[in-house]
């Protein structure tokens, strides 16, 4: 087992230098299955900026997206089910298909119509309430999953990167962290930097968070010794921060989480908004895409069996290609889905056609189904969840529906 | 609730200086707005005019590269290609060096946050080439010499800057009905996106009352906006939409399509009241409080709409109200706004700052910046950092603030102030027992000193 990544000898080195209180600390629950809340994963990944679902799972069995995509979509994509194919960009993920291992749903959305703006159109994702009017604040819905769970703790849920996202905030407690920070104080120091952030309970508590993290990384937190010592040790720490890709910092931390004491994580991989020269840039997201799906795959081993990765997206894109061979904001688009927890390889959707008709507001991909429906029936699998706890607290206001039969 | 020249200092300037006293009124800090900008030219950030030669360089060079006619040939112009990209992107860093030098030296401190205030809500950046690197120089003149103008003055140089017209796919969107369009069956067409951006962001707000027919028109209306290295903005005919375009119900541009539509239409959004409330929201939210008073709100809106968006004016209103000048729950500090604030508490002379190299400010400036939450340069999208403050109290961030805090001064200044001392010089009568003790009983000054930077207390507006 490889849970105790935070060591005991850690923890007695942590205690003896901090000397406070640990008492909300994750780390004196003894670590086991039986003092987290569920054997299974979730990883959620927000794709930022509105991903263009009908160039990453095109409808090429549909006789009038050819029309639609002349000259803006990929060409060549790769057959999946006859009737969908694959962005060629996603070609890593080709393997995945063929293990049951990947899937996707098409022509869905949040309740977010008409307006198609990036920032409210991640809120509400994030939010997973119908309208930002309903007042929710900044909570999100992994957070209510949270506060639905009595064994959830801070450890359980992980929010990675340096944007803070919303889909994790809210009472329940979680942890936030990025692969690429690092601590490197004297002991005096660690001390007093907890007493001067006694000043603001908002800042004592990320820093007791943030010590935590630093210290649980494989080098310490606190370095005894001189200037020069400590120097080194942070140039260190930069130069660790820069090695490699992103993807794969982010990758390899969430993994390692997911094999200890948490079960969700969310990120997010932006570079979605392709106005202009849609080719380019979507081929550089969606390459990013698949080395973090990859990366997760092989750094959670064993666990990658009991784990689901969701990417979701604000919204989708024009149906049409536009004047500068991109895609302008729109309505529904596509989700993919990854992981060992699923049952079969396959694209779900109950498809409106693209034809001008058939289009939302003769531009967009028409909705057919709640994107928060799809999450639902995942978490309900993975976590057993009532529905009414679905429909009433985690995502207020949805109608759940039939199961549309994602996992194993 | 009244002012206090300290709190002045802090919340509408750059912090407290061991050298420059702060403001003792509010008129002063008004004032201050009218004087020559000096600090501009002892940091000095290259102006746009002159960075536009490194993108008729650049063009010149891929010219030569595509018609070399042999392996040597194309490899030189190559080469040269690199070579400018390199150190247009080491030069970018010193404008970096600038803007933070700006903060730890300027008279009028007020100008440096209006500068960042605005070029975020403006926020635009390049996408490639020799312009990723253009956003000091468009924030230097398109930005700069408007914060404290009429808004639909800042709003055109903004919206019309060819950064701008780059970062938001506007310098290629062609009418249906252009010229250019129809020559192209169909192949080329408009671009939607600066024109949404410009409603939802710049002017109107998301919470206001339009509709996506709003955004396309305008979209239409703005076709033609176009630069080019030689000149920089040009207005494209080919591109221009022919016939009227109706936004918010008003009709604009009856003959072929030109400019002064869009200095029109750009006037009425400038001139609307949902951008009035919109703009006073956003500045009493950054400068005062997450939950300013509505009051405050409600009476700079009323300024703006009476003087037709006279940004001084809707100052002075955010100013001389009462509820500015609360200590409750105050801001914490951006990054770049503590980063600032702290070689201003430590007076870094500028030869020392001056004399970092490229690779160093990146290390020693950037990279902690974007580890705070702000990546410098390049923005995660065009709506700019968040306000609240929950985005900056992050275990993430905080850990990289304490980690600048205790390494990066010593760096800069070998003979750092005795931390005792300098509780006092950063934090005034903010100074709390807490911190007090953490300066006297720290091992080492730069320890202190970071222990200073880092709390609360320094880290709140």
């Amino acid at each position: 087992m490889t849970q105790p990544d935070l060591t005991r000898r850690g923890f007695l080195a942590r205690s003896a230098l901090i000397g406070c209180s640990l008492a909300a600390s994750p780390l004196l629950t003894p670590v086991s299955f039986a003092a987290t809340p569920w054997d299974n994963r979730l990883v959620v990944i927000i794709l930022r900026g509105g991903m263009d679902g009908l160039d990453v799972i095109q409808p090429v069995g549909d006789p009038a997206f050819a029309a639609l995509s002349q000259s803006g979509r990929a060409r060549k994509p790769l057959p999946l089910d006859g009737y969908f194919a694959l962005h060629p960009a996603l070609a890593p993920l080709v393997p995945l298909w063929t293990a049951g291992e990947l899937q996707a749903v098409h022509a869905v959305s949040t309740p977010y119509r008409n307006k198609r703006s990036h920032f409210d159109g991640q809120d509400l994702l994030e939010a997973g309430t119908v309208d930002l009017a309903a007042g929710t604040g900044r909570d999100g819905w992994l957070n209510r999953l949270l506060q639905t769970v009595p064994g959830a703790e801070a450890e359980t849920a992980y929010a990675i990167g340096t944007d803070n996202g919303m889909i994790l905030s809210g009472d329940a407690p979680v942890s936030r962290w990025t692969p690429e920070s690092d601590l490197t104080l004297s002991p005096q120091a660690v001390r007093l930097a907890r007493r001067v952030m006694q000043d603001d309970p908002r800042f004592a508590a990320a820093l007791d968070q943030a010590f935590l993290l630093a210290d649980s990384d494989g080098d310490p937190l606190a370095v005894t010794g001189g200037q020069r010592e400590m120097m080194s040790e942070m140039m260190q720490d930069m130069k660790a921060a820069r090695t490699g890709s992103a993807a794969q910092r982010v990758a390899d931390f969430t993994a390692g989480r997911l094999r200890a004491d948490s079960r969700i994580a969310a990120f997010s991989i932006t570079g979605w908004d392709t106005h202009d020269n849609q080719q380019a840039g979507i081929g550089r997201a969606l390459a990013e895409l698949s080395r973090t799906i990859l990366a997760l795959r092989d750094g959670l081993g064993p666990v990658w069996a009991k784990t689901t990765v969701l990417t979701m997206t604000e919204f989708g894109r024009t149906a049409r290609v536009n004047g500068t061979g991109g895609t302008d904001h729109g309505t529904g688009g596509a989700m993919l889905l990854a992981g060992g927890a699923l049952n079969r390889a396959r694209v779900v959707s109950r498809w409106p056609g693209v034809d001008e008709a058939a289009l939302f507001d003769r531009r967009d991909l028409m909705p057919t189904r709640d994107i928060r429906a799809h999450a639902g029936w995942v978490m309900r699998g993975l976590f057993g969840l009532e529905r009414s706890v679905l429909e009433n607290s985690i995502f207020p206001g949805l109608e759940l529906g039939d199961d549309p039969g994602h996992l194993a | 609730m009244t002012f206090q020249p300290e709190l002045a200092a802090i919340r509408f300037g750059c912090g407290l200086s061991p050298v420059i006293a702060p403001p003792s009124s509010p008129q002063v800090i008004l004032r201050s707005l009218d004087l020559p900008d000096d600090i501009a030219t002892r940091f000095p950030v290259e102006p746009f005019e002159l960075y536009l030669k490194r993108l008729q360089y650049q063009n010149r060079l891929r010219e030569l590269q595509r018609k070399a006619k042999s392996d040597a040939d194309r490899k030189e112009a190559r080469e040269a290609l690199q070579k400018l990209r390199r150190t247009t992107r080491d030069e970018s860093t010193l404008w970096f060096v600038s803007t933070l030098g700006r903060r730890a030296w300027t008279q009028v401190p007020f100008r440096e946050r209006l500068t960042q205030f605005w070029a975020d809500h403006f926020t635009a950046t390049g996408k490639g080439g020799v312009m990723m690197t253009a956003m000091a120089s468009y924030i230097e003149s398109a930005i700069r010499p408007n914060v404290s103008g009429r808004f639909e003055n800042l709003l055109a140089a903004a919206v019309s800057h060819p950064v701008m017209l780059h970062y938001l796919d506007q310098d290629n969107s062609a009418g249906p009905n252009s010229a250019r369009a129809k020559k192209s069956n169909g192949k080329v067409g408009l671009n939607e996106n600066l024109a949404r951006e410009v409603i939802e962001l710049h002017t109107l707000g998301v919470s206001a009352n339009y509709s996506q027919t709003d955004v396309r028109e305008l979209a239409r209306l703005f076709a033609g906006m176009s630069f080019e290295p030689a000149r920089g903005f040009v207005f494209r005919e080919n591109l221009a939409e022919p016939g009227t375009k109706t936004v918010l119900g008003k009709t604009y541009g009856k003959g072929p399509a030109e400019t002064g539509d869009i200095s029109a239409v750009l006037r009425d959004l400038a001139r609307h009241p949902s951008t009035a409330r919109h703009l006073s929201t956003k500045l009493a939210r950054h400068f005062i409080s997450d939950t300013p008073d509505p009051g405050l709100v409600a009476d700079m809106t009323d300024r703006y709409l009476e003087t037709k968006g006279d940004l001084a004016a809707v100052y002075e209103v955010m100013l001389t109200h009462p509820t500015a000048w609360s200590e409750e729950a105050p801001n914490v500090k951006q990054p770049l706004d503590w980063m600032g604030s702290a070689l201003r508490a430590l007076a870094v002379p500028p030869a020392q700052l001056k004399a970092i190299k490229p690779g160093k400010v990146r290390q020693m400036f950037l990279q902690p910046l974007a580890l705070m939450g702000h990546n410098w340069g390049r923005p995660d999208g065009p709506n700019g950092l968040p306000e609240d403050d929950s985005a900056w109290v992050s275990p993430q961030g905080l850990a990289a603030r304490l980690q600048w805090a205790v390494s990066v001064p010593t760096l800069l200044m070998p003979d750092l102030p005795d931390p005792r001392d300098f509780v006092t010089t950063a934090l005034g009568s903010r100074a709390t027992d807490n911190t007090r003790f953490a300066a006297k009983a720290a091992e080492t000054r730069w320890e202190g000193v970071g222990l200073v930077l880092a709390s609360p207390a320094f880290q709140c507006l």
